[in-house]
């Protein structure tokens, strides 16, 4: 399953996508302690999955969140996207 | 050489004359529906003002701001971000930061001596991040806004607000008036709420001291207060924050002409 | 006392020819949402008694009260259902609940439900939140996004502009099919941009209804952008308030070149429906 967590809003499209069918296999999830803002956390799902997600307090400004990570210019490689072993992790913007 | 810098702003036009870097006399008026008779207006008193000057004898006109491509007879056009870099920076040569809000828009610039515009960050198109935003809850609040500004200086607590959107936030204040929170309790929520975000947009070009806060927002003194904690330093905040932006289209039009020369 | 054109008819409605104490399984689902609850109870995985309405300052109390409203006149009490499932906003605050599921699973479970399992993608336009799902042929979730953050594609936002037409929400649709010609749409990114233009739009002259089809038009926009990130896959369908919205849904369908699947149950109940299919599979394991 593909979990989108964010919005649209007037100034853009901000979502952060897990993808469930590949962070379910992952023991450690090491997204957890990358992310600099506590953004990420683990829950057990609808579905009984035990994934990561965005917290529900981070969802609505996700913008927010997650700008230390994201300068104007000179976009390094996002903590969280590159600590995750199975490739589960995007951002839209 | 006399110039003269147009900000065309989502809700008010602005009209700077400047001559050799002195100002002559500034007007401001409501945008409506008629940009160009507003602007006719404008012209009519901001030229009266400065004494009878007249119009050919302006050497050059630069016009900014969201409308700015609706003002007949600009000589040049300048982005909003050059213009309020250029003109913090005249009006406070230490400004490193400048931060416009107004009505509809807010970005942070990052610049070096003299306005260079170094990194932007804009944040447009939703009225959280705004000017409106403020104006939205003060008519929730039914206070004027600068009412609501000076009331969230006397808060006695701080309230979350969880609405990141105008109009669910308009529903949250009063579900907060229902539950008996003091208005100035409100207030300071609504001012931390968009503070918050001008400061994360900030943060995104790296903010350096000095600070400056302008545009139509930094007139309101419960803003300048949640926006010095949120970013943990003193803003500079000039006597007209409205006019910074005409401010740096006339200088920028004064720079064109040196160019020319 | 002032006209409130944005509150739309509260309802609820039991099936007359069904004997509940006949059934096995009585399971319930209790959907709160922000601005309005739903409460449907199924016997035996057959829809039973449902109600729909607006949800008060208090969501336990408005799960309690779209419940006891959905069971009037049936002779049942809340007790007697055997399972009941809580969703929605304040899905966690339904006290008499057995177990809580998010509206991204109940809606595709419901919209499975009332669609039949040919459905793909399921569009929910809410209360304060506009969400997009895939589901499979068996109603589980492939994939999904909400947006709760922006009134853009919501229900608030259209009520927003019958508030300022003054016009009953539920002519919104109609009223703005009602035109000769299309209008450009107004903003369709910010609900107070937009409220501002259709202002503008007013003074210059512009009938009710050609303002409306402006808003209307630009709202299916607006939808269809946030459809765009997870894709459109046939066969389609909208629930939620303003899947009864032909000004809206219309406008969305020529968009997308597609035609939204239709039902002959109330769209706005999916999300409980679902809770009580899960909650009558919940049981039924419980059993087990």
């Amino acid at each position: 399953m593909l979990a989108n967590f964010g919005y649209k809003d007037g100034s853009g499209d901000f979502f952060i996508t897990v993808d469930t069918d590949g962070c379910v296999k992952c023991a450690d999830h090491p997204c957890i302690a990358a992310c600099p803002a506590g953004v990420l956390e683990i829950i057990v799902d609808d579905y009984d999955d035990t994934v990561c997600a965005v917290k529900d307090g981070h969802r609505k400004r996700i913008k927010y969140s997650c700008a230390p990570c994201k300068p104007a210019t000179g976009r390094p490689e996002l903590r969280c996207v590159a600590a995750c072993p199975a490739a589960a992790l995007a951002h839209s913007w | 050489m006399i110039t003269a810098g147009i900000d065309v702003g989502a809700k008010t036009i602005k009209l700077v004359l400047l001559e050799d870097g002195r100002n002559l006399a500034q007007r401001i008026a409501p945008a409506g529906f008629d940009t160009g008779s507003a602007l006719d207006q404008l012209w009519a008193e901001v030229l009266a003002a400065a004494g009878g000057i007249r119009r050919d004898g302006i050497a050059c006109v630069v016009a900014t701001g969201a409308g700015r491509k609706e003002v007949a007879g600009a000589d040049d056009l300048v982005t909003e971000v050059g213009a309020a870099a250029k003109g913090a920076c005249f009006l406070f040569p230490t400004a490193r930061t400048v931060i416009d809000v107004g009505a509809e828009e807010g970005r942070a610039v990052r610049c070096g001596d003299h306005g260079k515009v170094e990194d932007f960050a804009v944040n447009e198109k939703c009225a959280a991040g705004a000017g409106t935003f403020t104006e939205a809850m003060a008519r929730a609040l039914e206070v004027g806004v600068e009412e609501l500004g000076r009331m969230s200086l006397r808060a006695s607590k701080t309230v979350p607000m969880n609405a990141q959107c105008t109009v669910f936030a308009e529903s949250e204040v009063v579900s907060l008036l229902h539950a008996k929170t003091p208005k100035e309790d409100i207030s300071r929520a609504v001012h931390d709420a968009i503070a918050s975000r001008i400061t994360s947009m900030v943060r995104k070009v790296g903010f350096q001291k000095d600070v400056t806060l302008v545009g139509g927002m930094a007139r309101n003194p419960g803003f300048i207060d949640s926006m010095q904690r949120a970013l943990e330093t003193e803003v500079l905040v000039p006597a007209e924050p409205e006019f910074v932006g005409a401010l740096g289209a006339a200088l920028i039009a004064a720079e064109r002409v040196n160019e020319r020369a | 006392m002032a006209v409130e054109y944005w509150r739309w008819k509260e309802y609820n409605w039991h099936d007359p020819e069904l004997d509940p104490r006949a059934a096995q399984v009585l399971s319930g689902g209790v959907d709160v949402g922000s601005v309005s609850s739903q409460a449907v109870i199924m016997a035996d995985g057959k829809l039973y008694a449902y109600s729909n309405m607006r949800t008060g300052s208090d969501s336990p109390e408005s799960a309690r009260k779209a419940m006891e409203w959905a069971l009037e006149g049936t002779g049942l009490a809340i007790p007697d259902v055997h399972f009941v499932v809580g969703t929605g906003y304040g899905r966690v605050n339904v006290p008499f609940a057995q177990r809580a599921i998010t509206e991204i699973a109940c809606h595709a479970r419901g919209a499975n439900f009332m669609y039949g399992p040919v459905v793909r993608t399921v569009l929910d336009m809410g209360g304060q939140d506009c969400k997009a799902i895939h589901c499979d042929d068996k109603g589980k979730v492939q994939a999904f996004l909400m947006n709760d953050k922006c009134a853009a594609g919501t229900g608030r936002g259209m009520e927003v502009m019958a508030d300022l037409l003054s016009v009953p929400i539920e002519e919104v649709g109609s009223l703005s099919l009602s035109v000769d010609e299309e209008p450009p749409p107004v903003s369709s990114t910010c609900v107070v941009f937009a409220k501002s233009e259709a202002s503008g739009l007013m003074r210059a002259g512009w009938p009710k209804n050609r303002v409306l089809a402006a808003y209307c038009s630009a709202m299916a926009h607006r939808v269809c952008s946030l459809l765009d990130r997870i894709g459109m896959e046939k066969e389609f369908a909208i629930t939620g308030g303003i899947g009864k919205n032909a000004g809206v849904v219309s406008r969305l369908e020529k968009e997308l070149g597609v035609k939204a699947l239709k039902t002959d149950m109330d769209s706005q109940i999916a999300g409980a429906l679902g809770a009580a299919l899960f909650g009558r599979v919940l049981y039924v394991k419980s059993k087990e």
